[in-house]
């Protein structure tokens, strides 16, 4: 796919950059392009093809598709099942929860008691300081698992510090990174969020390695780029871990991933993550409720229920570009999930589509008429 | 809840079905009632321009502007009845009324060179200069019988498209 470097320069949108030609997978609909002989009146009036396509994308779409929370099927529509129900609402709210809450907090509490000391006073033996860190991570994150019941079956190597590898899953909410961090300390590289989710970030989070962004920030890519490179290069720091998607996407579909992770001339390792949708829906969809009420959920459910496959290391391979690599993995990390693929951008969820793709369109019919028009 | 076919009573449906004159059968109504709530993100009761362009899809379609003013602020009845032109079921005259409208957008009854040269110029963008285009078109215009004066009424437009109906179908899906 040469297409990124010619056409991508009429484009004044740095996001554009990310992923390959929309028309490769959307169905073509203009019939319009078929030269048919002399064109008639009927021809140039008949804007069904475009209004077609417009109304087909009112009445569904793959990309809203992506972000569609399924809630569960209620199953207490009976009268000896709804008493069932209200005693598992009880022992959910009332047992599980506050002995839930209780774990999470002696979780903390060790966590802090260990955590704070040794950060402050090892400043000097960074080796020594890191690993009884890594550690800590590890531990708190098995007690955040723990409080929502997880059961989380791990199938393949465990990932290993090296240099030059760089770690990429799919994305269904926050809680990929705890799932994932309690079995490995990842670096992984985070939008940066406001509130209490924010502070953990920049204290504790930083020490394992971990690398922010802006996602509206547009200059923020470079320096994200630089300090990406940077940190693969390095022999002693954690395997770093990206989000290939940029967002949360809820389990069910994939949308395209970004080419940043696979361009860092390094191994990239498959992270496959599927969740059984069986207890618990975890998808955060972030448009309808903050991470808090997200954890809330999850700990009032009975049980949080994921499959983890690491997959097997890729590398570039001659002659592939970035982007042709990005879908190689995405295509493996879907297969083994079970996931459908669209061709979207999640970052469409934030913005508007470019004009370019309209452009295009503009293109291909002004090119058919133009030839009609030479065709006496 | 995500579960809206008990928002709708059956009285709604057969009142929808009567607006939009009985294209649709009631499973789809059902299922564009789902969509509908689910593009209507706050439950105003209709659905905005920013949440129709909030589908990249329809977003890059060449003439979503038009369109959206045709959509934008619709309640559910009457988002249905101006989807029912695109029913497998929906005449031809039907079709051809819809594409008539997009042509007229000051809904005068009248499509005049002006209006046409507009639409041509959403689709074709800079790809074409005016003056080819209104080079082709007065020349389709001429062959057909028309002068870059005329005003094409809705009758016109019938007769222009003939006997043959436009391939404009769309199939809701219903799960």
């Amino acid at each position: 796919m040469s297409s990124t470097a010619g056409r991508l320069v009429t484009s004044r949108s740095e996001l554009d950059l990310d992923h390959p030609n929309l028309e490769d997978y959307l169905p073509s609909g203009s019939s319009i392009n078929e030269p048919r002989g002399k064109l008639s009146l009927r021809d140039l009036l008949d804007i069904s093809p475009t209004l077609t396509e417009a109304a087909g994308a009112i009445v569904d779409d793959s990309f809203t598709r992506c972000f569609k929370s399924n809630p569960p099927e209620p199953w207490n529509w009976n009268i000896y099942l709804f008493p069932l129900w209200c005693f598992g609402v009880v022992v959910r709210y009332c047992l599980l929860f506050p002995l839930r809450v209780v774990t999470l907090a002696f979780g903390w509490i060790i966590f802090l008691s260990l955590f704070i000391p040794v950060n402050a006073l090892l400043k000097g033996q960074d080796r020594l300081r890191k690993k009884i860190e890594r550690v800590l991570v590890e531990m708190i994150c098995s007690f955040f698992v723990a409080s929502w019941t997880g059961v989380v079956k791990y199938h393949g190597p465990r990932p290993s510090i090296r240099p030059k590898q760089v770690y990429v899953a799919n994305h269904t909410s926050m809680i990929d990174f705890i799932v994932l961090e309690q079995m490995t300390a990842f670096a992984v590289i985070m939008q940066k969020h406001p509130g209490w989710v924010g502070l953990l970030q920049s204290t504790i989070l930083e020490s394992v390695g971990c690398i922010w962004f802006n996602r509206s920030e547009a200059k923020d890519r470079e320096i994200v780029a630089r300090k990406l490179r940077d940190h693969v290069q390095g022999t002693d720091n954690n395997p770093l871990l990206i989000f290939p998607e940029g967002t949360c996407v809820n389990n069910n579909y994939t949308v395209m991933f970004k080419k940043g992770a696979f361009e860092l001339d390094c191994t990239v390792c498959p992270i496959a993550i599927k969740y059984n949708k069986i207890f618990v829906d975890a998808f955060w969809n972030s448009r309808k409720q903050s991470f808090t009420m997200h954890l809330l959920q999850l700990m009032t459910s009975w049980a949080v229920v994921c499959e983890v496959w690491y997959l097997e290391p890729q590398t570039l391979r001659p002659g592939e570009t970035g982007i042709e690599f990005a879908e190689r993995v995405r295509d493996m990390i879907s297969l083994r999930a079970g996931l459908k693929k669209v061709p979207w951008d999640g970052y469409l969820k934030y913005s508007r589509p470019s004009s370019k793709h309209s452009e295009r369109k503009q293109q291909s019919f002004a090119e058919s008429i133009l030839a009609r028009l030479e065709e006496k | 809840m995500g579960n809206t076919s008990s928002m709708l009573t059956q009285y709604d449906i057969e009142e929808v079905q009567s607006h939009c004159h009985e294209l649709f059968e009631q499973q789809e109504i059902l299922s564009l009632y789902q969509r509908f709530c689910q593009l209507d993100r706050n439950a105003k009761g209709f659905i905005s321009a920013d949440e129709f362009l909030s589908v990249p899809e329809f977003a890059m379609n060449p003439l979503s502007q038009r369109l959206l003013k045709m959509v934008d602020g619709l309640n559910f009845k009457d988002f249905v009845a101006f989807l029912s032109a695109f029913s497998a079921k929906a005449s031809l005259r039907q079709k051809v009324q819809l594409i008539f409208k997009v042509y007229d957008s000051d809904c005068n009854g009248k499509v005049s060179f002006k209006d046409i040269m507009e639409v041509l110029r959403d689709l074709s963008g800079s790809f074409m200069s005016d003056e080819q285009r209104e080079e082709v078109l007065s020349q389709v215009l001429k062959e057909s019988g028309y002068t870059s004066d005329s005003f094409l009424t809705v009758e016109d437009f019938v007769k222009i498209f003939g006997s043959c109906k436009p391939e404009m179908d769309v199939e809701i899906p219903v799960d």
